[in-house]
């Protein structure tokens, strides 16, 4: 479980941080939201001790941040950065992946049976030789999220995973994380990309301006325009057609694509 | 604007072509989106275009590349970055200064303009970005959507002919990038900017573009506005068209025709509260 108590939390004199109280329990997926600087990045780096605050804390496992290093938590905590290139430093695909497993000391066939497995889940197979910064944008971005999920942390953080992946790719982002989550790892994805978090259908948590606008479920929060605007998100496409054909009785809970399919099927059958 | 004749790349140390064959020309004040695959060569195509490539990144250009009436291929990118203006996929590349203020004023003071008129185009660009109140921030402070809005006020500032854009608000929250695409689809509007965006999220720019390209494995492989295109579902492979298009896909698939493929959410209500309405 990871808990948070009471932080707040200031770059210089600037709190970004204000009395954020969370809890998250072993095997949830949680998307965190919000405007741009609104803190969600600055919140999540607290959860693998990156950032350490003076008041308030984070507890990871019953067991506060501030009594362990970086490279303890690491195992349990597996945080994928938002620039790629803020973590990559191999030279090639192969090196980089394996390089957080070789670390943590285990053995070469391991090694190679995990990075080998990773790196065709993420379509990099054919990369494995080659420099991390040959690749394209969303390709690195794709060698770095490798780079963590490796090592099958418990607890995996991935701060804009679908920066500058295509459809495709999201896709098959998107079921990789479910299935971790369906195996008991806890999910957080820091992310604006409202249609994902919809396909994942998480509990979702909305900051903004560094204090926790609201929690819950994500199609309960996505339908309420108001914290939508204060979040500075945009609806859902599919919800926002279903409110606007409101007045023939259609839901703006409803936001999952062969979901609102079905309903306009059941309702067109009788008058076409 | 941009005429593109069998232009071919091969980055060197690569052994097959980036982009194949690419046949297009782009007209003055056009709105053309580009999207595709991850690694499918649109980062590449445009870098053609002010030529990063081959200036830059070297490699083995063939065909022909004119970009305003100069050709591409054997332009300095000094030359051509005065008219074509570019807003990479990480801001952070191409913010360098102290303070936001000292990045947006460095082109116009690069390209010799009086201090009034740079100031003046500092002030326009800042507003029309929206960092107006982050003029003494250092860049590295910034969150991410604030740097790329930095970003593309110092490419606003040299009034460029065309701007280029590669995923420039995929770091922006999801208000931000409707309020930064809406200030570059006005840009086109009110000045006759042609611009160049590569997108993967097209419910946010289907409504803005002209004409969309969508690329595969280095080729050109559907073209043309957004409706012909998203029924073209067949051909759409690893591209992600705006939901209420999908939407109607599906329901042609399982013969409810509503008719022609929506492409913004407006569309799609009207034509189901048709169907209602001829009840």
């Amino acid at each position: 479980m990871i808990e948070v108590k009471g932080l707040h939390f200031s770059y210089d004199r600037k709190e970004v941080l204000t009395n954020v109280n969370l809890k998250i329990h072993d095997g949830e997926f949680i998307a965190v939201m919000g405007e741009n600087g609104a803190g969600k990045t600055t919140l999540v780096k607290h959860f693998n001790g990156l950032l350490k605050s003076n008041k308030g804390e984070v507890l990871v496992d019953g067991k506060s941040t501030k009594d362990s290093t970086v490279a303890s938590l690491s195992r349990n905590v597996g945080l994928v950065f938002q620039n790629p290139d803020h973590q990559l430093f191999s030279e090639t695909v192969f090196q980089e992946v394996s390089f957080s497993m070789r670390n943590f000391g285990y053995s070469e066939e391991i090694i190679n049976k995990r990075v080998n497995f990773i790196l065709e889940t993420l379509d990099l197979s054919s990369y494995a030789d080659t420099s991390p910064f040959m690749l394209s944008g969303g390709e690195r971005k794709r060698v770095a999220l490798a780079s963590v999920l490796v090592s099958d942390p418990k607890h995996i953080i991935l701060d804009e995973p679908t920066i500058g992946q295509d459809f495709h790719q999201k896709d098959k982002l998107r079921n990789f994380i479910v299935q971790m989550n369906s195996q008991g790892r806890t999910v957080i994805i820091v992310t604006h990309d409202i249609e994902f978090v919809v396909d994942c259908k998480p509990r979702v948590v909305l900051l903004s301006k560094g204090s926790v606008l609201a929690d819950g479920s994500y199609d309960s929060l996505f339908s309420n325009t108001d914290l939508i605007d204060k979040a500075s998100l945009m609806s859902p496409q599919i919800s926002l057609l279903m409110a606007s054909l409101g007045d023939l009785n259609f839901d703006p809970k409803i936001m999952d694509l062969y979901q609102a399919k079905t309903i306009l099927e059941g309702k067109l059958k009788n008058c076409l | 604007m941009i005429e593109v004749k069998n232009l071919t790349f091969t980055y060197t140390g690569s052994n097959k072509p980036a982009i194949k064959n690419i046949n297009f020309s782009i007209d003055k004040g056009e709105f053309v989106v580009i999207t595709g695959p991850s690694g499918c060569g649109k980062t590449t195509l445009v870098r053609c275009f002010n030529s990063l490539i081959p200036s830059f990144y070297r490699g083995e250009i063939s065909g022909k590349i004119d970009v305003l009436n100069l050709d591409a291929s054997k332009s300095n990118t000094s030359t051509l970055a005065k008219k074509v203006g570019f807003v990479f996929q990480n801001p952070e590349n191409q913010l360098f200064s102290l303070s936001v203020e000292r990045d947006v004023a460095f082109g116009p003071e690069n390209l010799g303009l009086k201090r009034d008129e740079t100031r003046q185009r500092v002030d326009w660009a800042m507003n029309i970005a929206g960092i107006e109140n982050l003029r003494e921030t250092a860049p590295y402070e910034l969150s991410g959507g604030q740097q790329q809005r930095a970003a593309i006020a110092c490419v606003l500032a040299m009034k460029p002919e065309i701007i280029v854009l590669d995923e420039p608000t995929s770091f922006l929250d999801p208000l931000s990038s409707y309020q930064i695409l809406e200030a570059i689809a006005e840009l086109r509007d009110t000045v006759g900017i042609t611009i160049i965006l590569i997108e993967h999220r097209l419910d946010l720019v289907s409504k803005y573009a002209d004409r969309i390209m969508i690329m595969d494995d280095g080729r050109i492989v559907l073209e043309g506005p957004p409706s012909n295109v998203y029924s073209e579902e067949t051909k759409l492979l690893g591209v992600g068209i705006p939901k209420v298009s999908m939407l109607f896909n599906l329901l042609k698939k399982d013969g409810y025709d509503l008719g022609e493929t929506p492409v913004t959410i407006e569309e799609a209500s009207q034509k189901i509260r048709k169907c209602f309405q001829n009840d």
